[in-house]
């Protein structure tokens, strides 16, 4: 399982960095960083988001310029002023938000970013030759548009690969993959580290870098905390060194009341008004009083689709949406959430919050049925009160009520738009990506909340892209693949592999029993 | 049947003329992701510094043709500053740039009102010419019909098959993505903003000095606008855009000539039917949400300001 790497681990380093230091108005995201990598090592570089990791990576690829310190690449100093200076030096980078163009092809995408010839005949040649030989298949003539987010990363292997690089840099590569299709890019990262490609892997996921790399270097607060072998670790000491205490759980006590379905979705099919978007199809589910259900897949599988029929945002036929028993598929937004449906969507500014607004605006955007208006006037006081007591009671580090949405961390956001539906008692609760971005003191802390929501007699339904996470929270979970939902299946009869299948689509197509029955 | 047919078609192309001219240039424009809404006023800017430059040089339509690209040309690079350096909303910009066109062309006109061009002489293409009704309609036209030709040939070709269209199409799809991959965004979008002033103005000296060869104020009378529509309505397709300028040539003709075979209707309906089929082909092509979305360039209208 774990080959010991078949070139050693001495010789001259390929990339030193000594001392690197960058400074960015409000923080300090680099602090006297110094990290080795040597040919044919898989390194990774382990931390929180906003350790410090993707704008050191961003350092290497020449992409940010250091205030300070040093770059050695093979024994030289060097200086990396752009990213196509590092491409010229071999170095590659396959970031976390693809640089894809939807609607040009795969070969015409990679040809861009190449120099020399063009000639798209041979290089669709080429490309297929790289992918196959990587075990990456890839199509070189497909648009991007049609392609999985697991298939655009793919392309984005690809043309680093088509440049030889000698050193390759990937940033949270799993974040979009199946628990399979990550075993897969692990087997074309070990092959290409036994062909001597350095690799620098960033992540936050502890299991991973166990498996898959020999050294780490692990960052907090834009600061070297430690560094270490993975495999001689335990994810416990390792997520010390990451967070500096260690990892928090959630409590899921038994839910004592009574079982009554709050939310139930009837052979819910819907056609996309979006060219790139996903075909819903018979999706069944139901949400009981006092349980959180989970709905784990990869984005872009019906995710945003689904969503927007449940909260109202595009209605649907009447009966395929069911709110406490009442038909509610064909109301909007608004009537949705006048009758106990709360939401909080996945883009946090923008779509649950407006960034340029205070707080308390903010909170009067839903809580306005909480006696915050009256004879279509607002109430300045109250909404400052509620948006307060919003404040105090879910922990939100902020400049107090006045203070523009925009101006808070991902963290604090959240605990405060959460905070704030959950202040208004609703009967269902709908959850998208809960901890997107969130450290994990306040992911721990959200998580926590939605567990003791639910255990208050409230119907919970979560959709997120994280397993480790539904698999703390959820009572059930469900798959959502290519438009359709697996059954829900309590927690402890399955398990990451199980659900990773589902993910590929492996599923048989629900029934409305089969989610009573479980 | 075919010596009825043979003039109206030969008519539309010539018709059609100055459409393609402006259409191409504003293709290429917002493939880039530039919407310049200056189009009628870039073309009336070349109308009038074609129609005077062969005026007072006596160089005809020829002259015409490059002092009106120069113009164009001119009259995008304000467009190109206020919008791409200065980063300005693009149909603001593009608006106020109409209105400029407008009067100052009817400015610099008031001195060429009475005065008027030999305009250009039809060429017969050996052997070309004489084939069977495609020969009198395609090959027996004037220089301009045929430079318009070429003008759409290499823009096809440059667009489908060249890395720098490549790169137009990525630019206008993704500045950002482009950017990070280290393409001049700027130069390839002022490129692009340029282009379509000088077609605008060849387009307007085409207008002036060979299809009505006399000053007239206004006289691109809202072909701007269309050339517009008609990017839309080719969804930023080269091909299609050909095809949509012969309709909307055609049915500008057809006009002319409706009288003539007997058609009852009041000449002021039969002069708006060139722009009631704009409205109608717009309306029937923005209900295909789909087929606009695939082929949109996804940052038109969008500037672009690096690291933000």
């Amino acid at each position: 399982m774990n080959p010991e790497p078949p070139i050693p681990l001495h010789g001259e380093p390929r990339l030193q960095l000594l001392h690197i230091s960058k400074r960015y108005p409000s923080v300090l995201a680099n602090d006297d960083v110094s990290l080795v990598v040597r040919p044919g090592e898989i390194h990774a570089v382990l931390g929180e988001n906003g350790a410090g990791k993707s704008t050191l990576m961003k350092v290497i690829y020449g992409a940010v310029k250091a205030d300070m310190g040093e770059i050695m690449w093979n024994g030289r100093q060097v200086d990396i002023p752009d990213p196509a200076a590092a491409r010229a030096l071999g170095i590659g980078m396959v970031f976390q938000h693809f640089s894809l163009f939807e609607t040009l092809t795969v070969v015409e995408n990679i040809a861009l970013s190449l120099g020399g010839e063009f000639d798209l005949a041979s290089l669709a040649i080429k490309v297929s030759e790289v992918s196959k030989r990587y075990g990456l298949p890839l199509d070189p003539l497909r648009h991007v548009y049609s392609l999985s987010v697991g298939e655009r990363q793919r392309v984005e292997i690809v043309r680093c690969l088509l440049q030889n690089p000698q050193l390759l840099i990937l940033d949270e590569p799993t974040s979009v993959l199946t628990p399979q299709a990550v075993r897969k890019l692990f087997e074309t990262l070990r092959q290409l580290a036994s062909e001597g490609v350095s690799i620098l892997y960033i992540s936050h996921k502890l299991d991973e870098i166990r498996e898959l790399c020999e050294r780490a270097t692990v960052m907090r607060g834009g600061r070297v905390t430690g560094e270490a072998n993975p495999r001689q670790e335990s994810s416990a000491s390792l997520a010390r060194m990451m967070i500096g205490r260690e990892l928090p759980h959630c409590e899921a006590p038994v839910f004592e009341g009574e079982r009554k379905p709050l939310l139930e979705i009837r052979a819910l099919s819907r056609e996309p008004d979006d060219a790139f978007g996903t075909r819903l199809s018979d999706i069944a589910l139901t949400v009981h009083s006092g349980e959180v259900v989970g709905i784990a897949g990869i984005s872009g599988n019906g995710q945003a689709e689904l969503l927007a029929a449940l909260s109202g945002e595009t209605p649907v036929a009447r009966e395929m949406v069911q709110l406490c028993g009442e038909a509610v598929g064909h109301r909007d937004a608004g009537a949705r959430r006048d009758r106990g449906l709360s939401f909080v969507p996945e883009e946090r500014l923008g779509r649950g919050a407006v960034p340029a607004m205070s707080l308390a605006d903010n909170a009067l955007l839903t809580a306005h049925r909480q006696d915050l208006v009256r004879h279509g006037l607002r109430r300045f006081a109250a909404a400052r009160d509620f948006a307060q007591r919003c404040i105090e009671r879910f922990d939100v580090r902020c400049g107090g009520a006045a203070a523009q949405a925009r101006s808070l961390s991902g963290g604090n956001l959240q605990k405060f738009i959460v905070g704030r539906e959950i202040m208004q008692t609703p009967k269902v609760m709908i959850v998208a990506q809960p901890t997107w971005g969130v450290d994990v003191g306040a992911s721990a802390f959200l998580r926590q909340t939605l567990i003791d929501l639910s255990r208050s007699g409230v119907g919970v339904l979560v959709i997120s892209e994280e397993l480790e996470e539904l698999f703390e929270i959820c009572d059930r979970i469900a798959v959502l693949a290519g438009g359709r939902l697996s059954p829900a299946v309590p927690r402890e009869q399955t398990n990451a592999e199980a659900i990773g299948l589902a993910m590929s689509g492996l599923f048989a197509q629900p029934t409305p029993e089969s989610t009573h029955a479980a | 049947m075919i010596e009825v047919l043979i003039p109206i078609l030969a008519g539309t192309l010539a018709a059609a003329t100055p459409l393609i001219y402006a259409g191409l240039g504003e293709l290429v424009a917002e493939r880039s992701g530039v919407i310049n809404l200056g189009v009628e006023g870039m073309m009336l800017i070349g109308a009038v510094a074609g129609f005077a430059a062969a005026v007072e040089t006596g160089g005809g339509a020829g002259v015409g043709f490059l002092a009106g690209a120069a113009a164009g040309t001119l009259a995008a690079l304000c467009f190109a500053v206020i919008t791409l350096s200065l980063a300005a909303n693009q149909s603001a910009a593009g608006l106020a740039l109409t209105i400029f066109g407008i009067g100052l062309s009817a400015f610099i006109g008031q001195h060429y009102v009475s005065h008027s061009l030999p305009g250009l002489k039809p060429v017969a293409l050996p052997l070309l010419s004489s084939i069977p009704l495609i020969g009198p309609v395609f090959f027996k036209q004037d220089m301009g019909v045929y430079l318009s030709f070429v003008f759409f040939g290499i823009v096809w070709w440059v667009l489908a098959k060249t890395k720098l269209g490549l790169m137009l199409r990525a630019v206008g799809e993704s500045p950002e993505s482009a950017h990070a991959l280290g393409f001049p965004v700027f130069a390839i979008r002022y490129g692009a903003v340029l282009f379509g002033g000088a077609m605008a103005g060849i387009a307007g000296a085409y207008l002036s000095t060979v299809y009505t060869p006399l000053w007239v104020q206004n006289m691109s009378a809202g072909r701007g606008w269309i050339a517009v529509a008609l990017v839309v309505f080719a969804t930023w397709k080269p091909g299609r855009l050909l095809l949509g300028a012969w309709l909307f040539g055609g049915v500008t003709i057809l006009q002319f000539h409706a009288q003539a075979l007997g058609v009852r209707l009041p000449s002021q309906l039969l002069s708006a039917l060139p722009y009631i089929a704009t409205i109608v082909v717009l309306v029937l092509i923005s209900r295909d949400r789909k087929l606009l979305q695939l082929n949109l360039p996804a940052s038109l209208g969008k500037s672009f300001v690096p690291g933000r």
